[in-house]
């Protein structure tokens, strides 16, 4: 029993650090095509939509494959870490900037308006006045894609990361007791989404602290 | 090494024959999903607790996990347990029963939608409860939610390459063979994502087609 839960937890140590890694990446990419697609000018907007409907598109294990056996043949050889991180991250980070999107696209015009009747300048507004409005109706569905992003780690099993599923294979091969390996694999899965999901609830009801819209719970 | 239309197209026959198999485990799940969805729902709303209960911890749970893994558990175990059949049958089966999971969420806020009175009125004309169900409360449930149940279908059709992990030959694993063969992954995977996009856009142009139908009726 040791011997299969020291592998495993192992493999969910890679797990974590993916998702940790993927999922700040995909914030920054989220934060950054949201506020690209959602400007009035094209050549911001245009490559952001783009981009945006190409990784809500196609598949997460196609983009994977594409990244992981389709770039080394353009010059672009990464490894399979870098390359998991950066598929998760910007298959995330798509459906994020739709978030950050509608979440933006929700703010009262007023405050827009408040924020140019005291000559704010763009930039201000967007960081001291839009964003901390919207940031409460981003968390919830941000939480949801943080869970998507657990469970899309374990693609990367396919192009060979030793993550948690990968090591169930392996396990597998060497003992044959799959049952009891893959139902540890899953309550191991169930109990990190059990934490992120906690998490988040602890964040929304931070944010949300003395603002009227999407009050604490 | 740049992209060899000539190529391309040499292979489009032999991935347009792939295709088929993703089509047939995406309709094949979705029908399975859209029924076991709909038993979660019910089950979840009973007023026996011993049913509601474990229904709402299966939803939770599937929900939670990712589905390569569902896939590979049941791929691994069901022969062990008894149930010999096709990798492709499995596949079906997994995908089935992970988006009947989502589409529970679903159908409960469709049956949700339904006002109180629709179950009095029902009860006052002394329908069975079944009956109110089947023939009152579900055909005003499911409409709205039509365009919601779309999206799954558009989730679980890009989920299908994930089959080829329990050695279904569907459009990616039939990508990765020719590549395989041919030493020439470019055009097989680009082709897949580009096929994906293709009926991806369709159907959600589709969706969005349905869902203005359904506010114009309403």
């Amino acid at each position: 029993m040791t011997d299969t839960a020291a592998p495993l937890l192992r493999g969910l140590a890679v797990t974590l650090e993916l998702t940790a890694a993927a999922g700040a990446l995909s914030v920054l990419i989220a934060l950054a095509a949201g506020l690209a697609r959602a400007s009035h000018r094209r050549w911001l907007s245009w490559p952001a939509a783009i981009y945006v409907e190409t990784f809500r598109g196609t598949s997460a294990l196609v983009q994977l494959f594409w990244f992981y056996f389709v770039l080394p043949f353009f010059g672009v050889a990464l490894t399979p870490f870098a390359a998991g991180v950066m598929v998760l991250a910007l298959n995330t980070g798509a459906y994020g900037s739709e978030v950050v999107r509608g979440a933006l696209a929700a703010v009262p015009s007023g405050q827009r308006e408040a924020a140019s009747a005291l000559n704010l300048g763009g930039t201000r507004t967007l960081w001291r006045i839009l964003l901390p409005q919207a940031l409460p109706a981003m968390l919830p569905p941000a939480g949801n894609l943080a869970i998507e992003l657990l469970k899309n780690t374990a693609l990367v099993s396919l192009i060979t990361i030793t993550e948690l599923t990968f090591t169930a294979q392996l396990l597998r091969a060497e003992r044959l007791h799959s049952a009891e390996i893959f139902t540890m694999v899953l309550a191991l899965y169930f109990a990190v989404a059990l934490c992120i999901t906690a998490g988040m609830r602890a964040l929304e009801r931070r944010a949300s602290r003395g603002l009227e819209r999407g009050a604490a719970r | 090494m740049i992209f060899d239309w000539g190529y391309a197209w040499d292979i489009l026959p032999q991935l347009g024959r792939a295709l088929v198999v993703t089509l047939q485990a995406t309709a094949l799940g979705m029908a399975l999903a859209l029924a076991l969805g709909l038993v979660f729902a019910l089950a979840r709303r009973s007023r026996y607790r011993v049913v509601a209960w474990p229904a709402a911890a299966v939803v939770e749970f599937v929900r939670s996990t990712p589905l390569l893994v569902q896939m590979f558990f049941l791929f691994y175990v069901l022969p062990v347990a008894g149930a010999q059949m096709s990798p492709l049958a499995t596949g079906v089966i997994a995908l089935g029963i992970h988006y009947a999971a989502y589409c529970s969420e679903v159908y409960r806020a469709g049956l949700e939608a339904v006002p109180r009175g629709q179950w009095e009125a029902a009860a006052a004309l002394n329908l069975g409860r079944w009956r109110t169900l089947r023939a009152i409360v579900l055909p005003q449930a499911i409409p709205p939610v039509v365009p919601a149940l779309g999206n799954y279908l558009v989730a679980m059709f890009k989920d299908t390459p994930l089959l080829s992990a329990i050695t279904v030959v569907e459009l990616l694993q039939t990508a990765k063979l020719i590549g395989s063969e041919t030493f020439r992954y470019v055009e097989p995977i680009t082709l897949v994502g580009a096929l994906f996009l293709v009926l991806s856009l369709i159907s959600a142009a589709a969706i969005r087609w349905t869902e203005q139908r359904l506010r114009l009726e309403t």
